[in-house]
């Protein structure tokens, strides 16, 4: 018996080591297939049919007190765009920037920075969420971009809002882009943001115009935007997922 | 691991232990849970390290980090602080073998996350992947548990049991096998489950759904119960372990009370009585 246990012990233990490196070397080719990564990425569309069924088209994502804001708000991505064009901007304080609107609108139109502050404004304060899982809170000003949508007139086909950004994300120069659908685009909280905690938004943290969805995470929440069209489908854009993260795997519905 | 009173007779020898929806529902489960702590393991090395509250910058220290530094020596070595004590976790915690067996800085190693190199976005595919497959197992295997009177029958404890519970305890502590009585679960083996399937999983799904930007807004502050968001992360890791400790309690049961029997009889469903020859 002692012998036969013994066997057994150490056919369990080389199982249990061979099984162990199995599923992770297998798990690991499995992430570089075409068709699994897309069959575990069916759980996207999942997940967003079933918080759109579940969310109210109006519901509010949660804001705080002055006494919850975080004491530095932290940047991440992109900390100062390496751009000429921008750095010239930004050297005069964004007095020549001009947010252009355009794409499947009736009335298209460029916003100078003023132009766009002397629109009415929402003032928030909510926790960001990265998706690398860290949370900070801060106080956003801006205009609602429905206030924006609502002076461009979108056509009835645009379905998608897309946020082009000044920042270069790699040594080609792929700038950063984003979008978002338009039940997001008109929620009460989605701004086109130009102060944190109460002073111009720095542009550590997306100076001069950043916007915030503050029902999804934060890569959703462009940074440095220069430019907002509004389209019909985005598999023509850059790579065809509808965002620069979402290019390269990442959800575009990021609302987990 | 019991059987139904009016469990069928395969054999003379022994009897079906569990039904198939059972066994199905139980490796489903294995699966899941696994692929999800290892994929969890991914994503919590993006941002190594638990705070407590709403945010993750509110001016306190993280109550958990993970990070690699210099030592006096100028090597660099892998920490892990808890509560403000640091603790030297070179090689597993804090820095560890990378893919090409140089030592690099992440949180967990390379050999239990999922994938095993740093790569968020595959990290989350797979967590989310699965954990429907787990919400949706757990959500079959409540309803079959309740319309096979499973849970009524196997699970919740007599009167009896309550009665045998020093006796249990005692059983446990000296690993006494419980012979014909193991046909049916006893009272530690009945609360342990019903704690795992009725406490434990729920709450990591419900964490794991206070984690998400989207779901918070249903109804505003409703993860405050849990202290915040950051709270509900630092939660829902701690749940996952306890998980794997009750992964670990239950493998060992499992093991000395009879491996290949109780191993046939989540497989087959058949287990062997006391008597007859063990495989």
């Amino acid at each position: 018996m002692p012998s036969q246990d013994n066997s057994r012990r150490r056919f369990l233990r080389r199982a249990l080591a061979a099984g162990g490196a199995l599923v992770l070397s297998g798990c690991d080719q499995l992430s570089q297939s075409a068709w699994f990564t897309k069959l575990l990425g069916s759980a996207e569309k999942l997940t967003f049919a079933t918080q759109r069924l579940l969310l109210p088209r109006k519901a509010m994502a949660q804001e705080f007190t002055e006494a919850d804001l975080s004491p530095f708000f932290r940047s991440n991505g992109t900390s100062n765009p390496d751009n000429p064009g921008y750095q010239a901007m930004a050297a005069h304080q964004f007095a020549d920037y001009r947010l252009q609107v355009g794409g499947l609108v009736a009335q298209p139109r460029a916003y100078s920075l003023d132009e766009l502050r002397a629109l009415p404004s929402r003032t928030q304060i909510t926790r960001h969420d990265c998706v690398e899982g860290w949370s900070a809170i801060g106080k956003w000003k801006g205009v609602p971009l429905s206030r924006v949508l609502e002076q461009v007139q979108p056509q009835p086909s645009a379905r998608y809002v897309v946020f082009y950004c000044a920042d270069p994300m790699d040594a080609r120069g792929t700038r950063y882009y984003e979008s978002i659908d338009m039940e997001d685009a008109w929620h009460a909280q989605t701004l086109l943001a130009y102060e944190l905690n109460d002073a111009p938004l720095p542009i550590k943290n997306g100076a001069p115009i950043r916007v915030r969805v503050e029902r999804q995470l934060g890569y959703k929440m462009a940074k440095y935007i220069m430019q907002i069209q509004l389209v019909e489908r985005l598999d023509d854009i850059a790579g065809g997922q509808g965002g620069y993260w979402e290019d390269r795997g990442y959800e575009w519905y990021a609302g987990i | 691991m019991p059987p139904h009173d009016a469990a069928t007779r395969v054999q003379t020898t022994g009897y079906l232990r569990h039904t198939w929806p059972v066994r199905l529902m139980h490796w489903i489960n294995v699966l899941a849970f696994i692929l999800l702590l290892m994929s969890g393991l991914q994503i919590f090395n993006a941002y190594p390290a638990l705070n407590w509250g709403k945010s993750s910058y509110s001016g306190r220290p993280p109550i958990l980090q993970m990070d690699a530094r210099m030592d006096a020596q100028g090597n660099p070595m892998g920490v892990t602080r808890v509560f403000g004590h640091e603790f030297n976790t070179t090689g597993v915690l804090g820095l560890s073998a990378g893919m090409d067996g140089q030592p690099v800085q992440r949180g967990f190693p390379a050999w239990i996350t999922l994938p095993s190199q740093q790569w968020l976005a595959m990290g989350r595919r797979w967590h989310f992947f699965f954990a429907w497959v787990l919400v949706i197992n757990g959500f079959a295997y409540i309803a079959y548990t309740l319309a096979s009177r499973h849970l009524a029958r196997d699970l919740m404890p007599t009167r009896a049991d309550w009665r045998s519970i020093g006796q249990s305890i005692k059983d446990h502590l000296l690993l006494r096998n419980a012979g014909e009585a193991a046909r049916h679960y006893n009272i530690l083996q009945k609360l342990t489950y019903l704690g795992v399937i009725f406490v434990l999983f729920p709450l990591v799904i419900l964490l794991g759904w206070a984690m998400s930007p989207g779901l918070n807004a249903l109804f505003p502050g409703w993860i405050d119960v849990f202290g915040g968001r950051q709270s509900a992360r630092t939660i829902h890791f701690v749940v996952a372990w306890l998980l794997v400790g009750f992964v670990f309690i239950h493998l060992f049961e499992v093991v000395i009370s009879g491996f290949w029997n109780n191993l046939r009889s989540m497989i087959t469903g058949r287990y062997r009585t006391e008597g007859s020859e063990d495989a």
